[in-house]
């Protein structure tokens, strides 16, 4: 997290950017929309990156034409976990099964601990790497 | 409000073409087929020449930098069955389209099925993917009286309708909603519904087509499907209608529509039975004054009955 100055978590796309704002999400909901895709929300507070499983927030939205109607539901799911990472994810229909073509972060907890390394050493003095998300350390619900 | 004054960029005397912006919106396009396709409704298309003018006024204001909100488009279109309430729905999606008003212009057409749920907790959820639908749009809500029932204390039609109160209200910009029903049980509806009948600013009433107007309609009808009346089954169709008009059920252009799709029946009976067997194309074209004139509504002086069982064997095959 060396090169990530503001310790922002990493992940899907734009998250090397500021924050998006409404009108930029609602630009690329617009996109996913005329690609015909699926889209859909989800919640979490265990930012590891093998966490691949986020909880719902309601069903996947498929048939919409208007962003509008989504950015609605951000709004709400921001209204109820204010301090969760929140991704939007637009799921591609194309191949028989709804792969995920596009995630992105919508929403961060205020303050965001960060990574530390875990080392484990093995036999023969050789060292097993990990790492840990400090928030994770309190259960879940209480993390940030 | 003292904003408008400093936003305002151009001088009071600066102009603006009103006839290029109407041409631009080409939304002369879009009124002109409705006074082509559209029989009679005479008041119905004053009402939507005033919206459409409203709104154009509205635009070009907002490039003159007065703004003053954007206007409650909430409708409602009350008339008997068959006036033309959906064709005029779907002509209204595509007018405020054109004027820039609703983002994609689509019609999402609703009724009490799609809104209300079947057990606690249903309806909401079911409520908003609708409106989510409808987002960028219009929603049609059909027969919108259904959605509350004062009888049944424990109908879910209420919350649905406080749901679709909430986002008329917030989502202004974002979508439009039309209800439509009979005049007497939509009265009823918003009489037991005042939150509605105050966010409702556009009320529209359909008045019924006269026998004339009908006969049009029929001649429209026809003409999309490559049919056409004979001279003397045009006669025979008039004095169908007039009579027609005057039975139960009588339903407008749906008893047109129906009562076509029973003579183009009958036509193409007569020609397998008749002697003909080189037919031309006009043949295969015409209605005579017999395709009509064997309807019960001569011989019994009663509407046809199954007649809806003809029709959709017809859709399916």
């Amino acid at each position: 997290m060396m090169t990530n100055t503001g310790n922002l978590l990493t992940q899907g796309q734009f998250s090397f950017l500021p924050p998006l704002t409404d009108k930029q999400i609602s630009a690329q909901l617009k996109y996913a929309l005329k690609n015909g895709w699926a889209i859909g929300i989800e919640y979490t507070d265990d930012p590891h990156p093998r966490n691949t499983y986020w909880e719902m927030f309601g069903n996947p939205m498929f048939d919409l034409k208007d962003p509008a109607g989504i950015l609605m539901e951000i709004n709400s799911c921001r209204k109820t976990f204010p301090n969760h990472y929140i991704r939007v994810t637009a799921f591609n229909s194309l191949r028989g099964v709804e792969s995920p073509t596009m995630s992105y972060i919508v929403n961060r907890p205020k303050k965001e601990p960060g990574f530390g390394l875990v080392r484990q050493e093995g036999a023969g003095r050789s060292v097993s790497y990990s790492i840990h998300s400090y928030a994770t350390d309190k259960p879940e619900g209480e993390r940030y | 409000m003292s904003k408008q004054s400093e936003k305002q960029t151009s001088s009071d005397d600066s102009q603006i073409d009103l006839d290029a912006e109407f041409r631009k919106s080409n939304i002369k396009e879009v009124l002109d087929k409705l006074d082509r396709e559209l029989i009679g409704l005479k008041p119905v298309k004053t009402r939507i020449r005033e919206t459409a003018a409203l709104l154009l006024v509205d635009r070009v204001r907002k490039q003159m930098g007065l703004s003053a909100g954007a206007p409650s488009l909430h409708m409602c279109f009350t008339g008997n069955p068959g006036t033309g309430k959906t064709t005029v729905a779907l002509r209204m999606s595509e007018i405020l389209h054109r004027l820039g008003y609703v983002r994609e212009g689509h019609l999402v057409s609703v009724t009490r099925d799609d809104l209300v749920g079947q057990y606690i907790g249903h309806t909401a959820p079911k409520t908003k993917e609708v409106l989510k639908k409808a987002m960028g749009g219009v929603l049609f809500i059909d027969e919108a009286y259904y959605l509350y029932k004062p009888e049944n204390e424990r109908d879910y039609g209420a919350e649905s309708i406080e749901i679709l109160l909430q986002t008329m209200e917030n989502n202004r910009e974002d979508l439009v909603v039309i209800l439509a029903g009979y005049k007497d049980r939509m009265d009823k509806f918003f009489h037991s519904n005042p939150g509605m009948r105050s966010r409702i600013a556009h009320h529209i009433d359909f008045p019924d087509y006269d026998a004339d107007e009908l006969v049009a309609i029929a001649k429209l009808m026809l003409a999309d499907q490559n049919y056409r009346l004979s001279p003397a089954g045009e006669e025979a169709f008039g004095k169908y209608i007039r009579l027609r008009m005057t039975m139960e059920h009588f339903a407008n252009a749906r008893s047109v529509r129906n009562a076509l799709d029973r003579a183009r029946l009958r036509q193409a009976n007569r020609l397998f039975i008749g002697t003909k067997k080189a037919l031309t194309k006009t043949d295969l074209m015409t209605l005579e004054p017999e395709d009509i004139l064997a309807s019960r509504v001569f011989l019994e002086g009663k509407p046809d009955s199954g007649s809806t069982a003809i029709t959709e064997a017809k859709e399916q095959g």
